[in-house]
């Protein structure tokens, strides 16, 4: 079986299809060039940054990871689907974001960490986010919004 | 380039015989790095996301056969009592990110010196289920890495699975980096011991072109320890062992480190894994 070129996917909650895709196109280049959601970051493109974190099918990934006929069928949410979300509102206030490029997938990666555990330790942040890279901040206010967004 | 998206491993086995050059992906960790940096564009992929029995794992004639599609999350969340070493090495692969995609089938067709996974199974003696259209066959671990990134399946070959004994004793993993996660190791190492059998397994990782088993290890400290009464062994016990370690690597000199440094290093982790398992 072929696929024609044709993605058909849930984000954030919308049914979203696409046709005519390079069969080696990566998600996170389906979700910027195709959907034009530009919150997920393009950095790295091999895992190491965090900065394209999206959910697939509730599981916290890295969007340059998944191929994008791997997406078809699927659900994925962006940071775009969580906006107005508390860990978005806790960046702002505690200062958490200089230039912004990492945050998006901070976001994300932080609201998976508080479903899976609510309150979680010092620790824990840092082993959930260890695959987030942030080049500015130093993490300090990073962590500072986690453990905002957990007492909200 | 051609996607092939196969619902049933059958399909997906007929699928690998047409299309011998066609690389299988699941998790994407190692597979994308390569096609997003343009170092390797294949002719096909086969996606083996939607073969549901890839990601299952039971009891069967006595040994754990995990579906090659299980994640390192699912490893780590799921079967840390049963396969402690291959769970402790799981949770220091990459990040939540990776993990929640990443499986051991891939570690195992990339067959990277580095591959985390790869030094427990050793130490396990676990095999691997080798699938093609022509049936099934199981290689042994220890005889399935041929050299860097090389492996002994063939072109029509998919990877099903991997067999392994539910662990019968006490078992370890240790690896080095920089950081405690994000890293490929410098060098790692697995300790398995099984005191019904009073047998040792190791395996060492990123210090030689495939993974390795320190034999001379294994077999010391299968002679050495006590393995009635549990008593520490001696220091010197610990220091030979370490050496024996050091000695079975093969390593060389590159930007994560240098041969000695890995071999001085093996043997810390060795005598560490081996006070941890037997203290």
């Amino acid at each position: 079986m072929v696929l024609e070129l044709r993605i058909e996917t849930t984000v954030n909650g919308g049914r979203r299809v696409v046709e005519d895709v390079w069969e080696g196109e990566s998600l996170l280049h389906v979700l910027r060039e195709r959907f034009g959601l530009y919150g997920s970051k393009n950095a790295c493109e091999q895992g190491e940054c965090g900065s394209c974190s999206v959910y697939l099918d509730g599981a916290l990934v890295c969007a340059c990871l998944v191929l994008g006929g791997q997406a078809n069928g699927r659900s994925v949410v962006t940071v775009e689907g969580l906006d107005g979300d508390r860990v978005q509102q806790s960046f702002v206030e505690a200062g958490a974001v200089q230039c912004g490029f990492c945050t998006p997938g901070l976001v994300v990666a932080t609201h998976d960490l508080l479903h899976r555990v609510p309150h979680p330790t010092e620790e824990q942040i840092r082993e959930a986010l260890a695959g987030n890279v942030c080049r500015c901040t130093g993490y300090a206010k990073i962590i500072d919004a986690v453990n905002l967004a957990a007492r909200r | 380039m051609q996607f092939f998206q196969p619902a049933t491993w059958v399909e997906a086995l007929e699928t690998k015989a047409a299309h011998p050059e066609a690389v299988p992906i699941a998790g994407g960790t190692d597979v994308m790095v390569e096609l997003n940096l343009d170092h390797n564009r294949p002719p096909a992929f086969i996606d083996l996301t939607r073969i549901g029995e890839l990601t299952e794992w039971g009891m069967e004639d006595g040994l754990l056969r995990v579906g090659a599609g299980v994640t390192y999350t699912r490893l780590v969340d799921e079967l840390g009592d049963r396969l402690p070493a291959l769970a402790i090495a799981s949770r220091t692969v990459g990040s939540p990110q990776i993990r929640n995609r990443g499986t051991v089938g891939g570690n195992l067709g990339t067959a990277s010196p580095a591959g985390d996974a790869l030094p427990p199974l050793l130490a396990c003696d676990a095999q691997v289920e080798l699938a093609s259209t022509s049936g099934a066959r199981r290689v042994p671990v220890r005889e399935f890495f041929t050299g860097p990134k090389r492996n002994a399946m063939k072109k029509d070959e998919l990877i099903a699975a991997y067999w392994v004994a539910s662990a019968p004793g006490p078992q370890q993993f240790a690896k080095v980096g920089t950081r405690n996660a994000m890293v490929i190791a410098v060098c790692s190492f697995a300790l398995a011991l099984d005191p019904t059998r009073r047998i040792a397994g190791t395996g060492i990782g990123s210090a030689g072109p495939t993974p390795l088993r320190a034999t001379e290890a294994d077999e010391f400290i299968a002679g050495e320890l006590d393995w009635a009464n549990h008593t520490r062994p001696s220091e010197a016990t610990l220091a030979r062992f370490g050496e024996l370690v050091a000695a079975a690597a093969k390593p060389i000199d590159d930007v994560r480190g240098t041969a000695d440094y890995r071999r001085h290093a093996l043997a810390v982790m060795a005598r560490r894994c081996l006070s941890w398992c037997w203290n």
